[in-house]
């Protein structure tokens, strides 16, 4: 019997969290339009269903019933490829962050490290979908994006390792247990802003959404995509705000650490909050020029995560 | 955990052999990243986490993104899929062939010799060791390393780096480019020289 447990357990929380992953970023469509109509006062999608909650299902079947096409020119293998390349990595991510004390599909001790390596990870997704399309917008937003998120990971693992200090451990789950005295947005609050900023920019999200600039790239990198596959792309997109919010959450503000209500309702919660600012942020935010993205990225990022661990290193030996 | 093993150390050695014998540079490098990452999991396998995420990170996951960003630059097309097929003849393979004939001939001699060095499945190390080996016997290694890296990145700058007169304004710089780019062709070997 114990056996059989021993199996059904694991399996379970692998499909759970799948499931749950993958429908939240469909739920997030509709989601990014409602919030997204109501702070720019229109209704957004209201016909399909109740709230228009149907609207997704009505968007799959369309997508779908698509003709899934490889342009004569592009490199059909890494056409094909490029959107798992981009979609497997997230995902894998999510197997590493500990939801519950006791719901996590794996605790490894080099969680946030295996975090960043998927993250590097993403970017072949984008660069390779870019060049093999052989078109000139997709191979520009390839090669943003390939600059781009290279240039932020640099300080997003930066930012990180002032939490790995405090908390002495790359386990999620032990980060989120040395927070509960203190969750660590009050000693890290400019690791906190480092990585939030950094986040939208792995995610390729307005403001920094310069791979896709469909005002100057048509779409950037996916031009040339239809059916399924730039529909991988597009979830990919609601999975990886889905990841990095659970990730702020889980690393600077207690993960599922709170009073009276179950764990994984104050996860659900937090999660919740940072995917609206997400929102909110594209809904607020003008594009920035290449240039200005770079420059604030290596100029004023980047010294300021630097400083940040070293006075949190500063910090935490005076304190011994 | 030893089929894990074998299964990525076959998929190491054939993405290996596709990064050599692919014609498309870009495919090459595919290949290579599959293979780092089979390194990868065997490393984590063997007992050694913070090096397997390391390699992922470090090689997967930031040199390889920059050989892809080099390649596509360049923006090679099908002439030098062609130019590469020239290259790669059957004789080619000759040396290296034989080099690694050597290698596998040491390597079998060793597995035959008994057991050599640390074994699988050993104990794990985490990153905490790592860290304090590190920073403690090896901390003058480490300080080298990165006096090293400075280096490089001084020497990447001084390369890079626009002369004094070019910061003007982007109009200015189009009108005058042809005239900069031979003057700045002139002046690099006194500057290069100046600079040592």
């Amino acid at each position: 019997m114990s056996e059989l447990r021993n199996i059904i357990v694991p399996l379970i929380t692998v499909f759970g969290v799948i499931i749950i992953a993958m429908s939240m970023a469909a739920g997030l469509i509709w989601l990014e339009r409602r919030l997204l109509a109501l702070w720019q006062d229109r209704y957004g999608p209201n016909r399909v269903g109740p709230f228009g909650l149907l609207q997704v299902l009505a968007d799959l079947i369309k997508i779908i019933s698509k003709e899934d096409w490889v342009p004569p020119f592009a490199d059909a293998a890494v056409f094909v490829v490029a959107p798992a390349a981009m979609f497997i990595p997230v995902l894998l991510t999510f197997a590493v962050i500990s939801y519950t004390p006791g719901i996590a599909v794996t605790d490894l001790n080099i969680g946030l490290l295996f975090f960043l390596a998927m993250s590097s990870l993403t970017v072949y997704g984008v660069v390779l979908a870019g060049w093999a399309s052989d078109s000139k917008y997709s191979l520009l937003g390839g090669m943003r994006a390939a600059a781009q998120m290279l240039s932020y990971e640099v300080f997003m693992s930066l930012s990180l390792m002032g939490v790995v200090m405090l908390a002495g451990s790359f386990d999620l789950r032990q980060i989120v247990e040395a927070q509960r005295g203190l969750w660590y947005v009050v000693p890290q609050f400019p690791g906190m802003l480092i990585f939030l900023t950094a986040g939208v920019a792995e995610t390729r999200r307005l403001p920094f959404d310069l791979p896709e600039a469909e005002g100057e790239l048509v779409a950037g990198f996916h031009a040339e995509y239809s059916g399924m596959k730039f529909a991988l792309f597009f979830i990919e997109e609601y999975l990886g705000i889905t990841l990095v919010s659970v990730l702020i959450s889980v690393l600077f503000f207690g993960g599922w650490l709170g009073p009276l209500l179950p764990p994984l309702a104050w996860l659900a919660i937090k999660t919740m909050f940072f995917i609206s600012l997400f929102i909110l942020l594209r809904a607020t935010f003008p594009r920035p020029r290449y240039d200005q993205l770079m420059s604030f990225g290596w100029k004023v990022m980047l010294p300021l995560a630097l400083t940040n661990l070293v006075v949190t290193g500063g910090i935490i030996l005076a304190a011994r | 955990m030893g089929a894990i093993f074998y299964i990525s150390a076959a998929v190491a050695v054939a993405a290996t052999v596709g990064v050599i014998t692919r014609y498309n540079a870009v495919h090459a490098l595919l290949y290579l990243i599959v293979s780092l990452l089979a390194i990868s999991l065997i490393f984590y396998i063997l007992g050694a986490p913070l090096a397997a995420a390391l390699e992922a990170i470090i090689y997967a996951g930031a040199i390889m993104v920059l050989f892809i960003f080099v390649i596509m630059i360049l923006n090679l097309g099908p002439q030098a899929v062609r130019r590469e097929r020239s290259w790669l003849k059957p004789r080619m393979w000759v040396g290296p062939a034989a080099l690694a004939l050597i290698l596998a001939g040491e390597l079998v001699y060793l597995l035959e010799s008994g057991p050599a060095g640390a074994q699988a499945g050993t104990a794990s190390v985490g990153p905490e060791p790592v860290g304090a080996t590190l920073f403690g016997p090896y901390l003058l290694g480490v300080e080298l390393a990165s006096l090293l890296l400075l280096a490089g990145l001084v020497g990447a700058f001084h390369l890079g780096r626009r002369e004094t007169g070019e910061e003007t304004a982007g109009e200015q710089e189009i009108q005058t480019g042809v005239a900069k780019a031979e003057g700045a062709a002139v002046e690099e070997p006194g500057a290069a020289l100046g600079g040592e």
